[in-house]
């Protein structure tokens, strides 16, 4: 998530990110969650033996700029239409995770030309109720020690994900990471927080196969919400996985790749049969 | 050296009623409307003690929190305009990065400047990192949105030659026109807390007082570099009116009285502690920087309680004076020489203390330890903005 520097550079219209490209094939766009994402995230070589996984940090995440001008959801999801174009990506499977998947849901709304298919595991970024909040748990109310435990439906998993929270022990670089990771995600989550209160407005756009996928142990968002969501997107498939939570790429990386190359594959032979 | 009493309309009834955080989450039904207006009631016959025997006033905001039940200096100051005559009035402060309207903010202190003929004297601060649960405002760039807030009220105060619409990053207005405008010219005197040495330099160069909350002796570190550069930027001595120290203090006639008084008010302490865990230091609050190296410390993972130093322990480290008149005046000159001098004292009161208490810790203060401490200041106190400040705020 933050504990390795992602190898590549990358300018985008004078805004300079990192980013992780790993395998070959079709083109994956994955989107990371709050935490980031770096080459040593168990789901990434998986992910490369179907795809050319390309793994960016998003802007003010990790090592990538924040111009100080952007300040908003709209402005990555605008930043990532130019690196669509900019390495003039097409038929490209766009993953997001939980912050990653508002992100990916924002970016299919603005048209979804590029996209092949869109995957949103245990994503934020909508609302469904007119009552109090969204019913996504607030993490920046969670103190630091229990975040691991909240993210990972397996609390030990989540605690070594995170390095067991030992910092004094991991490279100054690491915990600038951990850092910058958490400020961007304040920047942009804060309020209205975890979503766009006008995303629900537009989800009817998304017009390529979607898969909604879950963790049945998410304890930030309940699979209800995930429920909701996909419900949203017209012909969505939902579908949980046992013994994850949040961060449910981190936590069941085989299941999340099989499902993804599963989706992807069964997706393609459908839309040539119709 | 002028004296201050800071204290901040608790409500303490409820402490120990209650278990966990006195801040943000508990019901506001453990709060007795009847009893919260007696206390207020309390609190302004202590203020109105102060403006007999000359002893300013400082108020504070909080919000959600059985610490504090004023929500907006400028309202009890308001009040205070009118059942005082003498002393002089501070806010400290106003919290600009969380109450989104600064022009709000700059037609209330006109207000009372007038209200009080003259006598405010107006803090703006940051703001404690839990109250940006109930404000909802980003952690995020908020010192950005600070000085933005600030540029805009000096300039609101400040100009007079009719409506100007103003577009920033943060604040947009189409007609600002602050009426009436302030009594005291240009601006009531303004004062920021602060506790490090960029803090101290940013508001030497702006002219402005700058204090700082119980620093104990590291107090000296802060006020040496607000007299460096408030030497660099204006070419002359800072004033020592432009220094204020924060601290804990009680007297009494006896010194068992005043221990036990001093025990008293160490209660306050225990209950500043009493926070929601999950609500200290959301991203943003500080910098990357200070974020890294306070998660390499370790501090932001370390759980149990926080240790509150005894009484003798706080005097010895500069953040209590307590004792008779004369122990008092010896702790608070020797803490004045080895800090390098300030001028205005603010004596945080409350915790335990009763009014009576109280009241009869003010008028033996006032009596017996303030005026022997005049000789601490060997210059003239001025508060006027200097010139060369004033100049730049009006014509930011």
């Amino acid at each position: 998530m933050f504990t390795e520097a992602l190898p590549e550079r990358m300018d985008v219209k004078g805004v300079t990110i990192d980013l992780l490209v790993r395998g070959t094939g079709r083109p994956l766009l994955y989107l990371h969650a709050g935490d980031g994402v770096d080459p040593s995230d168990p789901f990434i070589p998986l992910l490369a033996q179907h795809f050319k996984v390309y793994a960016p940090s998003h802007p003010g995440f990790g090592g990538s700029d924040l111009p100080r001008t952007f300040g908003s959801v709209d402005d990555l999801a605008y930043f990532y239409l130019d690196f669509l174009e900019a390495l003039d990506l097409r038929d490209v499977v766009l993953v997001g995770s939980s912050f990653g998947g508002w992100l990916a849901a924002e970016l299919a709304i603005r048209g979804t030309g590029r996209f092949s298919h869109l995957v949103l595991a245990d994503t934020w970024g909508a609302k469904f109720d007119s009552s109090e909040g969204t019913g996504i748990t607030d993490i920046f109310s969670t103190p630091m020690a229990d975040l691991p435990g909240l993210l990972f439906a397996d609390a030990a998993k989540g605690m070594k994900a995170f390095g067991n929270l030992e910092f004094a022990a991991m490279p100054e670089a690491a915990v600038t990471r951990f850092a910058r990771n958490r400020e961007a995600l304040t920047l942009l989550a804060w309020s209205p927080p975890f979503h766009n209160p006008r995303l629900t407005n537009w989800l009817h756009r998304i017009d390529i196969p979607t898969l909604v996928l879950w963790g049945a142990g998410d304890k930030v968002a309940p699979v209800s919400y995930g429920r909701r969501f996909a419900a949203a997107i017209s012909g969505a498939r939902f579908e949980t996985i046992a013994d994850a939570g949040h961060y449910l790429a981190m936590e069941q990386p085989e299941k999340f790749t099989d499902v993804i190359s599963a989706f992807t594959n069964d997706a393609v032979q459908q839309r040539g049969a119709a | 050296m002028r004296t201050w009493l800071f204290s901040e309309q608790q409500y303490h009834p409820a402490w120990d009623r209650v278990d966990g955080p006195l801040r943000i989450k508990q019901p506001s039904k453990v709060i007795d409307p009847n009893v919260a207006a007696a206390l207020m009631d309390r609190y302004f016959q202590e203020w109105a003690v102060c403006d007999e025997v000359g002893i300013d006033i400082v108020v504070n905001e909080h919000h959600a929190t059985l610490t504090c039940m004023s929500t907006s200096p400028l309202l009890s100051l308001a009040a205070l305009a009118r059942t005082t005559k003498n002393v002089r009035l501070l806010s400290l402060g106003t919290p600009i990065t969380n109450r989104m309207d600064p022009l709000r903010i700059a037609e209330e202190i006109a207000m009372v400047d007038v209200m009080s003929r003259g006598r405010l004297e107006v803090g703006l601060v940051k703001g404690s990192d839990w109250e940006l649960y109930n404000s909802n405002s980003n952690p995020v760039r908020m010192m950005d949105r600070f000085w933005e807030a600030h540029d805009f009220i000096v300039r609101a105060l400040t100009s007079h030659e009719g409506p100007f619409a103003y577009d920033g990053e943060f604040y947009r207005y189409r007609n600002v026109n602050v009426f009436p405008h302030v009594l005291q010219q240009p601006h009531p005197p303004i004062w920021i807390p602060g506790s490090s040495a960029p803090s101290a330099k940013r508001i030497a160069e702006l002219g402005y007082v700058a204090a700082t909350f119980m620093s104990g002796f590291g107090a000296k570190a802060f006020f040496d570099a607000y007299r460096a550069s408030y030497r660099e930027a204006h070419s002359r001595p800072a004033p020592r009116d432009r220094l204020a120290y924060i601290a804990l203090c009680v007297t009494a006639d006896t010194e068992a009285e005043a221990r036990a008084r001093a025990e008293r008010l160490r209660a306050w302490q225990y209950a500043l502690y009493r926070l929601v865990p999950g609500t200290l230091n959301p991203p943003g609050y500080m910098s990357v920087a200070d974020n890294v190296r306070y998660l390499r410390s370790g501090a932001a993972t370390a759980s149990g309680p926080v240790a509150i130093p005894t009484v003798d322990e706080m005097a010895q480290r500069g953040i209590l004076f307590w004792g008779t008149p004369d122990m008092v005046v010896d702790q608070i000159s020797r803490f004045h020489d080895t800090v390098g001098g300030f001028d205005h004292l603010l004596m945080q009161m409350g915790g335990q203390l009763t009014f009576e208490d109280t009241v009869d810790s003010l008028r033996l203060y006032a009596r017996e330890v303030a005026p022997r401490l005049k000789k601490l200041t060997a210059e003239p106190a001025t508060m006027e903005v200097p010139a060369d400040v004033a100049r730049r705020n009006a014509f930011r």
